[in-house]
């Protein structure tokens, strides 16, 4: 196993290693001490490694991730594993603002709450929350799952496309656009295969599916109050 | 009984024709109009300056025989890979999708032969951009629509688009129309929908956060990439200022008459500030913070001549970008398609419906078979010859004041022909030594 203290590191000199990993490195297994909430921590990634962040992070931690693995043990500042690629992020503490944003593919697994904003411009990211999620979440969501076991806040899914909600407690309001959805048994699949991935304590029938009314797809002046 | 002689029937300054006409057409339709381009109101602009030439006190160079460079670095701030270009002109921010793929593969083409860049847009980078594109900018956008950190890498320079001069504090806008099966799968969106793209970046605001934005790409490209921070003509002093402190190494400033693909007519026509106005105080911020020529400064917004790159030269700018006339250039609103213009409803060198892809020059369109009217490879070849014609006239300019570089004009070359271009360029006004808010008459 590999470690870089951050205490000692610069942090370009950080991500120059783990960037720097091929594809088919055997130093796959790296762990990074004193992170102390700085920013941009194992960003641009391309490799099958494991990182582990001790402790908590700055902004846009696994930035643009591929392939790797990367797991905070704190919390994570605002938009972590942003454009998130392919991989996988785990936050074993609270997420701030931005989580997951216009994540592209890969699994973004938050185990405590993530605040405002949560998969904004979400464009086929697959995100797991297990506590609350914040104002505005998934606006502007393209594509996708966003599974929430706890409550969301105000504005779901405003101007949505075609990312999928998941909740399993309260809305407290859904933005415009988006609505509840029927679950249908493909839902259900979806729902267990993430919740099994990112080892959630919950089941598929417990929540609610939300989505797109696809009425401001196209503009029409009757709609124009919805804007 | 003489007949009493009728007037001449008069039309209202406040109520023109075009304006009753906007008013029938909003009572028909319910919806704003939408259109393409920047703003068509006249505003001052480079016209209304005039350079001095060289006279006892000023000796020129001569044309053709002694040397006036035109080359010029971008990006030396923090990039380990600073751009070199051998003209001050690049290309503008234009998306695949707003253009067609063959209008995209011209522009790199043309940009390259000249020695000059171009730039992608709201839509990611395509293949064929990136391959007849030498120098290739990445624009980094609020919508993030394509965005990929292998792109990212393949990009010559990044620019996070903060804003445009045809809308600051718009965003993006495609219509359904032009929304085909290719340009919905690289946004990502389902096809034939109107697209509204993010008017603001989706996981950072303000100044603080865009400095760790930067960091970030920086940490993702290995700090090897220029980053240049583009702005809308709004505020260009603290814009400016604030790219700066946020670490750009280039600030590019994009004034009212900078086009888009497709917004609200009365955005274009209402919000921001003519290029011209925008230009002195970014050069100001740049040079209370010892910046100018260390962060580059790139200006757009009705770049049409030669003399205009010269005036923007002068004025501080280190390079200018061109969107409508690189257009132009291409074939945009060729007269040879007067008929179809005039099926549109409108004519050549006015027609601004790009959004709808109806484009009988090919070029703003999405439409298989009116792209195949224009030839990427002639077209590249005309917007080579303007670029060399722009690049030309600003030399011929520059050694008529007597510079070895067109880098070396100054506002000193310069003099206004109103009192509105004086007070906004910081120039005298012609026949005066009174530039207005800061001499005496």
């Amino acid at each position: 196993m590999q470690t870089i203290d951050m205490a000692q590191t610069p942090l370009r000199e950080l991500n120059s290693q783990l960037q720097a990993q091929a594809r088919t490195t055997n130093q796959t297994s790296w762990t990074i001490e004193n992170p102390k909430g700085a920013h941009a921590i194992a960003v641009g990634l391309d490799a099958p490694i494991e990182v582990t962040v001790k402790g908590s992070t700055g902004y846009y931690c696994a930035g643009m991730n591929k392939q790797a693995t990367v797991k905070v043990t704190g919390s994570a500042g605002p938009g972590v594993a942003e454009n998130m690629m392919s991989g996988t992020v785990i936050i074993e503490g609270d997420a701030s603002q931005y989580a997951g944003a216009t994540g592209q593919g890969g699994l973004l697994v938050i185990k405590g709450n993530a605040s405002s904003r949560c998969g904004i411009s979400m464009k086929g990211i697959d995100i797991v929350v297990f506590g609350n999620i914040g104002h505005m979440s998934a606006f502007m969501a393209q594509s996708g799952n966003l599974v929430v076991l706890g409550d969301a806040g105000e504005a779901l899914g405003d101007s949505l496309y075609e990312a999928r909600l998941f909740v399993r407690g309260s809305v407290k309001s859904l933005g415009a656009d988006c609505i509840e959805k029927e679950m249908r048994p493909e839902h259900l699949e979806i729902l267990r295969d993430l919740l099994a991935r990112s080892g959630a304590d919950a089941k598929p029938e417990e929540f609610k599916r939300y989505g797109s009314a696809r009425k401001l797809y196209n503009f029409h002046v009757d709609h124009a109050g919805e804007y | 009984m003489e007949k009493t002689p009728n007037t001449v029937p008069r039309n209202s300054w406040t109520f023109s024709p075009e304006i009753n006409s906007e008013i029938r057409r909003a009572a028909a339709t319910g919806i704003y109009d939408i259109r393409g381009g920047g703003a068509k109101r006249r505003v001052p602009h480079f016209d209304d300056l005039l350079f001095l030439g060289a006279s006892i006190s000023r000796y020129p160079l001569e044309g053709y025989r002694e040397k006036c460079d035109t080359s010029v670095v971008l990006g030396t701030r923090f990039a380990k890979k600073p751009i070199e270009l051998k003209i001050p002109v690049t290309i503008a921010g234009m998306s695949f999708g707003a253009l067609s793929g063959p209008a995209k593969e011209a522009l790199g083409r043309g940009a390259t032969m000249a020695g000059t860049s171009t730039t992608t847009g709201d839509g990611g980078m395509t293949n064929e951009e990136r391959g007849h594109s030498q120098t290739l900018v990445y624009q980094y956008l609020p919508s993030r629509y394509g965005m990929n950190p292998d792109d990212l890498r393949r990009a010559d320079a990044i620019e996070i688009v903060v804003g445009q001069g045809a809308k600051p504090g718009g965003g993006g806008m495609l219509l359904g129309q032009k929304i085909t099966q290719r340009v919905a799968n690289m946004r990502n969106l389902p096809v034939g929908i109107d697209q509204r793209s993010a008017c603001r970046h989706p996981d950072w605001t303000g100044p603080d956060d865009l400095e760790i934005k930067i960091l970030e790409l920086r940490e993702i490209t290995g700090w090897e990439k220029p980053i240049y921070v583009k702005v809308g003509g709004a505020r260009p002093y603290y814009d400016t200022a604030l790219a700066v402190k946020a670490g750009a190494d280039v600030v590019v400033l994009d004034g009212m008459q900078g086009g888009t693909a497709a917004t609200q007519d009365v955005f274009i026509e209402h919000v921001g500030q003519p290029t011209l106005a925008c230009i002195r105080p970014a050069v100001k911020a740049l040079q209370d913070l010892g910046m100018h020529r260390k962060v580059q400064l790139i200006v757009s917004g009705g770049i049409r001549t030669g003399a205009d790159v010269a005036k923007a030269l002068a004025l501080g700018a280190d390079a200018v970008a061109i969107g409508t006339a690189a257009l132009v250039a291409l074939g945009e609103n060729d007269p040879k398609w007067g008929a179809e213009y005039a099926a549109l409803g409108t004519t050549a060198d006015a027609y601004d419906d790009w959004h709808e892809g109806r484009d009988p020059a090919g070029i703003t369109t999405q439409d298989a078979e009116l792209m195949k009217r224009l030839d990427p490879v002639e077209a590249g070849r005309r917007l080579r010859n303007y670029l060399a014609v722009l690049t030309l006239e600003c030399q011929t300019i520059a050694r008529a004041c007597g510079k070895s570089h067109v880098h070396n004009l100054e506002p000193e070359d310069l003099c206004a022909l109103t009192i509105e271009a004086a007070a906004m360029a910081g120039v005298p006004l012609a026949g005066t030594s009174w530039i207005p808010g800061q001499t005496g008459f």
